[in-house]
């Protein structure tokens, strides 16, 4: 294989996995950016989607729950589904209490969706996780440039589609009234606003966007284990929105490829300069870096790379 | 029947509740649910290990361990040093993260940069150490039959009785001193307090620092019956909050008495369904105490 397909192939391969972090973290841009609502729990909500559809479409397997063999779409819609549904349960216990409570909330949700795929072996492999799911151009992974081609491709659309649905909802009155709720809830209220419900749409529609994208990465590796959900996605997940910019779409694309870049570059780094014994402590410094990374940039720019748009109201636009 | 799981989950307990009493009073007094209070107990417990190690080595008499007990002055001595270093870390992150974010944001913006320097601090700490569990010592401990078929050691007899003496003594501080007076008109009303002369950042430099110590203390004590990690705090923080919610966020008896029911529940979890289902007890508790009484047993005001 020539260098530059070799190129294309890794990139597209990147490119990729930005894309579905980017679904994620388009998720959490409509629960933190348009609605104020604070998730710490995003790991499990992918780890859901992404159990679910693999237990929908893999062959039967002795190692876990399934053999439905289902289509792929129907996989990603009930994975989508599934994480949706944990979503509006966790926000109608949670949403009518004070913020904080969500938070502690979503966080047991992360450990508890841990322990339950590590520990149900029957139904989900444990530690073994899952293997032989569906991919997307099966047939084509003996060319990898076409393979990884196509993936962008329909990966890429879908994204697009989703960015201008998304697009589409923040400035209908749906999305206005979500930001008005998180500005002000009391003259929300007044104007006959119910805030607890559109905070619960808000909630479980972002919980299935992280859903998908979980979903979606499954299919697109072929193979989940219970330790890809671990609390460091949440953390990457929201660094990503809070660098681009919270409460803007295409900020939260944006910070998904620098984050997931950045990422990307160090682990190549970490994995060519340090030997062999030392990785797993340098890849530690990943973490800090990113860490101080979200703090600094809420202290010193909170806004983001692109901060969210005052207007968004197509009327007041062309006034 | 046995009754060990009692026991065992009361020593758990004790270890949760004070780390719940650093979670329910920085909720109370700065209103916002630390997430890196569980750092602040795994950075006490390796800043008390690597001091215990220097006196060890500087003083080896110093590290001879008292009768029955696997410690000795010198982890005594470190503990005391690493309550207060824990208390000053927790300054510093006070100073350069939550107090410039308090003046400016909302309270869950502080709360996600909690969590930001939750992250940073645990991989800080598996940078520095590495994630290889280390020991306060390697003793062998033996367990003593107290009745009732429960057997207990030295070290965990010591730990309960340390509990009760922390629990007691910051309970005297918030009731009958002037600091402790102050520190429940700011949870009350940072305002009034503010309008009634209180010195609002002075309370607030002294609930960190007795949220770190106690932090430290719990994390010296699940060292020593446990193991010392860099995820060691980050694994409690959801028994913490349970804990603290339980009991009633803002009331100090009711986080230890929450860190016990805690405790005893995830000891009995062990016994009765099987030790791989532990973790998820603490996440039971918090969906039933959400649904039935969100202000917990001993919560005063609706929050």
């Amino acid at each position: 294989m020539s260098d530059i397909s070799g190129l294309i192939a890794y990139g597209s391969f990147f490119l990729v996995l930005a894309l579905i972090n980017g679904i994620a973290c388009l998720g959490l841009n409509i629960q933190w950016g348009q609605t104020g609502l604070f998730n710490v729990g995003i790991a499990g909500f992918i780890a859901i989607g992404a159990y679910v559809s693999a237990l929908l479409t893999t062959p039967l397997s002795d190692g876990h729950l399934g053999g439905f063999g289902l289509p792929m779409a129907l996989g990603w819609i009930g994975g989508m589904v599934a994480a949706g549904a944990v979503s509006a349960g966790i926000g109608w216990m949670t949403l009518r209490l004070r913020s904080d409570y969500l938070a502690i909330t979503t966080f047991g949700v992360a450990v508890t969706v841990h322990l339950l795929v590590l520990n149900a072996q029957s139904i989900t492999g444990g530690s073994f996780g899952i293997g032989f799911i569906p991919r997307p151009f099966e047939s084509l992974a003996e060319r990898p440039v076409l393979f990884g081609l196509l993936n962008l491709l329909l990966v890429g659309g879908l994204v697009v589609v989703l960015y201008l649905v998304l697009e589409r909802l923040i400035r209908s009155p749906w999305g206005r009234v979500l930001k008005a709720i998180r500005e002000d809830e009391r003259a929300a209220s007044s104007l006959g606003k119910h805030a607890s419900h559109y905070r619960l749409q808000a909630f479980a529609l972002g919980g299935a966007l992280m859903g998908l994208s979980g979903a979606i990465h499954a299919h697109f590796i072929g193979f989940i284990a219970p330790d890809n959900y671990l609390s460091a996605v949440t953390f990457q997940i929201w660094a990503m929105l809070i660098v681009g910019g919270s409460g803007n779409n295409l900020g939260a694309l944006v910070g998904a490829f620098i984050i997931w870049g950045l990422w990307s570059l160090s682990g190549l780094a970490i994995g060519s300069f340090f030997a062999a014994e030392d990785q797993a402590r340098a890849a530690a410094l990943r973490i800090v870096a990113i860490g101080v990374m979200l703090s600094a940039t809420i202290l010193y720019r909170p806004r983001g790379l692109f901060g969210e748009r005052t207007t968004v109201s197509r009327h007041i636009q062309n006034v | 029947m046995n009754f060990q799981f009692l026991a065992n989950g009361m020593v758990a307990g004790a270890m949760i509740g004070l780390g719940a009493i650093g979670v329910t009073l920085t909720y109370s007094i700065l209103r916002f649910s630390n997430f890196a209070h569980g750092e602040l107990i795994s950075w006490g417990a390796y800043a008390t290990l690597v001091i215990a190690g220097l006196i060890g080595s500087l003083a080896p008499s110093l590290a001879l361990s008292f009768g029955p007990f696997s410690f000795g002055p010198a982890l005594v001595l470190a503990a005391v040093i690493g309550m207060a270093l824990t208390g000053g870390l927790a300054l510093i992150l006070d100073r350069i993260l939550f107090k410039k974010l308090r003046a400016k944001t909302a309270s869950i913006t502080v709360v996600m940069a909690s969590f930001g320097a939750s992250m940073a601090l645990r991989a800080l700490l598996e940078f520095l150490f590495t994630s290889r569990p280390v020991y306060f010592s390697r003793d062998l401990q033996i367990a003593m039959p107290i009745g009732f078929g429960i057997r207990i050691t030295a070290d965990q007899i010591a730990l309960l009785f340390l509990t009760a003496i922390l629990v007691l003594a910051l309970h005297l501080l918030l009731t009958y001193t002037q600091i402790g007076r102050a520190m429940r008109a700011v949870s009350e009303s940072p305002t009034l307090a503010r309008v009634a002369g209180i010195d609002v950042d002075h309370v607030i430099r002294i609930t960190w620092i007795l949220g770190g110590a106690l932090a430290c203390a719990s994390g010296v004590m699940l060292g020593l019956v446990v193991q010392i990690r860099p995820f060691m705090g980050f694994d409690l923080l959801l028994p913490l909050f349970a804990a603290s919610i339980l009991g009633g966020i803002g009331s100090v008896p009711g986080a230890l008495v929450g860190g016990l029911i805690v405790g005893i529940a995830e000891a009995g979890a062990v016994v009765f369904i099987g030790a791989e289902w532990r973790a998820a007890v603490s996440f039971l508790l918090l969906i039933v105490v959400l649904l039935l009484k969100p202000t917990g047993l001993f919560g005063s005001q609706s929050r």
